[in-house]
């Protein structure tokens, strides 16, 4: 197996990486939802780069092709680009309605508001 | 074939069709009633499924008439019957509590989308339960959460949007391990069909891509079971979510998890990868005492009620999890039969607290004070939930902890039961905490006319505590369930 073998699977792991370094990194809730879009996405790669053969066709049954590319992970990458469109939506709504109720999206000032109206509570 | 073969099926469609319905409608009565309806047909399948699966064993139901493994198959074995009617059976008793709970938390328009959510989230936790497929769990684990999230945020206080927006932070990350650990062991063995991949698997457990796919599911499985030190979301979401939303998910969501994370251990990776390739007893082990002794500690700090029993659901995962350390017989009986008991336990807990927030407006320490004198019924019910909790005998609790302290002294780990027993008494103090403030506590000054909630909120809630001791007392039903379960598990698993 060659360096250039390995390629995608480099890049896979990067982007999973700098996308859960960004959630974690950033306190900002936008900034935390786009890297949680690039952790998503990472695995989309992860799924399809194997079931692409080079000079591979689609799974057709006849004489003249001999390789074929695998189809399933494609579908199911489908499926989870839905998941992922889906989960994006909601948080960035969760974020319009947070920004509403504090009036900040910084995750530092949001929690200091909230400590500062729990003191007030006790 | 007639309606009774189409029942794992229906299992699941049943409450997904529900979900438009309601939102069709609009009407907050008829989506009330659709989703109720709903709810109680898929117990009654649910039972149906359990007495099938009795009788004539595990019930494979091939989707659209393809053959696994080609096809999507929906198995129906002991532990998922098992899970099947515990989550139905919850969310029959919850959602007529909603009805009341949900018309006094929130604004009138938005109700019919409370029920929409639940059908929809009892859909994803079925059918995590019911698939044998590995990519359709990750899926129907999304159907769930996505609606989760929504159901938190639909709480009245403006810190549950930021609860539900950490948990969909958390949970999601949890949900793409889950999807890497699928995809990995997908690339290793070409099926996506959990028994076809558990055979294939054998010949090659050890290769490292399969033992990174065994790591990449039980972190991501953990953080949704809020396994120690992975359950930073749980005590917000549940603290600031709608009452009815909160007992709904502390009595079925992570124990649907902790279900997913026992069907990957030993129906497809099979106990001997787990338990011989890497050290996950020892891991499991210090992870549940991690739960046990800090979450509870934590517990006795809280002034929310609400949090509090959240931190103490941690600790009761942390006994749930142990069980699966042994890696026995009695062991997993004992994870098996708490998924079970802490489930009635906890949620009857969430529901009388639901009912204490309606008539003190809150849940904390200080307005719970005279809680003995002014809502008799509630704080008794709540005090029953605390003793199951402890593991006091004679409540469902106790059971699991006595098989348990089996399962660590056949192990002959005898500091483990000195340990089980250690955490029990740190359960003792935040039980007492509640216990002091409702009957040794006067009412605070200004809350005179404070009565007992509805009926129809204390009814489904006293079912729950009268199930708590009556699987405490009579146990032939959960326990002997759940050790067929726990034998057939692990019978698959050699």
């Amino acid at each position: 197996m060659s360096v250039a073998g390995h390629f995608a699977y480099a890049v896979t792991i990067f982007l999973m990486i700098a996308g859960l370094f960004i959630v974690i990194a950033r306190g900002n809730l936008i900034k935390k939802l786009v890297g949680l879009g690039i952790f998503q996405t990472s695995v989309y790669l992860l799924y399809i780069a194997p079931g692409k053969l080079i000079g591979g066709t689609a799974p057709i049954v006849s004489e003249s092709f001999l390789v074929y590319s695998n189809p399933l992970p494609h579908v199911l990458i489908l499926t989870a680009i839905v998941v992922g469109v889906a989960t994006l939506a909601l948080g960035l709504a969760l974020v319009v309605r947070i920004r509403e109720a504090y009036d900040s999206i910084e995750e530092d000032d949001i929690l200091t508001a909230d400590r500062a109206a729990g003191d007030a509570e006790l | 074939m007639g309606v009774a073969a189409h029942l794992p099926a229906l299992q699941v469609v049943v409450p997904l069709v529900a979900a438009p319905l309601t939102v069709l409608f609009r009407g907050r009565r008829i989506a009330f009633a659709i989703v109720l309806l709903a709810c109680w047909a898929a117990f009654a399948i649910a039972v149906a499924l359990w007495l099938q699966v009795n009788q004539g064993g595990t019930i494979s139901y091939h989707i659209g008439s393809w053959p696994p493994p080609w096809g999507i198959e929906y198995r129906v074995d002991r532990l998922s019957s098992y899970m099947l009617v515990l989550v139905t059976g919850m969310g029959a008793v919850v959602l007529p509590y909603s009805w009341p709970s949900v018309e006094r938390e929130l604004p009138r328009e938005r109700q019919y989308l409370f029920y929409t959510m639940f059908a929809l989230c009892l859909t994803g936790l079925l059918g995590i339960a019911i698939t044998g497929d590995a990519f359709n769990i990750f899926v129907f684990l999304e159907i769930s959460s996505l609606s989760t999230y929504v159901l938190i945020a639909l709480g009245r206080d403006r810190r549950a949007l930021l609860a539900a927006y950490q948990y969909l932070i958390m949970g999601t990350i949890g949900a793409t391990f889950i999807v890497i650990g699928i995809g990995l062991l997908y690339l290793q063995t070409g099926t996506l069909n959990l028994v076809d991949m558990g055979q294939r698997l054998h010949a090659i457990s050890g290769h490292r891509p399969v033992l990174a796919a065994l790591a990449f599911l039980t972190v991501g499985l953990s953080l949704k079971l809020a396994l120690f030190p992975l359950h930073q979301w749980l005590p917000n979401a549940y603290a600031y979510a709608p009452s009815a939303v909160a007992a709904f998910l502390a009595a079925t969501a992570t124990k649907v998890a902790l279900y997913a994370l026992l069907r990957f251990y030993y129906s497809v990776f099979g106990e001997s990868a787990v338990f011989q390739r890497l050290p996950m007893e020892e891991l499991m082990l210090v992870l549940a005492l991690g739960g046990m002794f800090v979450a509870a500690t934590v517990a006795c700090f809280q002034t929310n009620l609400k949090r509090l029993f959240a931190y103490s659901s941690v600790a009761q995962i942390g006994y749930i999890v142990l069980g699966l350390s042994f890696d026995s017989l009695t062991g997993l009986t004992g994870t098996i039969v708490h998924l079970a008991n802490h489930a009635v336990t906890k949620g009857g807990i969430f529901l009388l607290l639901g009912g204490v927030a309606v008539s003190m407006g809150g849940v904390t320490l200080t307005q719970v004070q005279g809680l003995g004198r002014t809502m008799p019924l509630t704080s008794f019910g709540i005090v029953v939930g605390g003793l199951s909790l402890i593991g006091v005998p004679g409540t469902a609790g106790f059971v699991s902890k006595w098989y348990l302290i089996l399962a660590a002294l056949e192990a002959g780990q005898w500091w483990l039961v000195f340990l089980i027993v250690l955490s029990s008494m740190i359960s003792v103090v935040y039980v007492w905490r509640f216990v002091e403030a409702a009957y040794f506590r006067a009412p605070p000054a200004g809350v005179s006319g404070v009565r007992e909630a509805p009926l129809s909120m204390l009814l489904p809630a006293g079912l729950l505590v009268a199930a708590t001791v009556y699987f405490g007392l009579e146990t032939s039903i959960t326990l002997g369930a759940a050790s067929e379960a726990a034998a057939a598990m692990l019978g698959a698993g050699r």
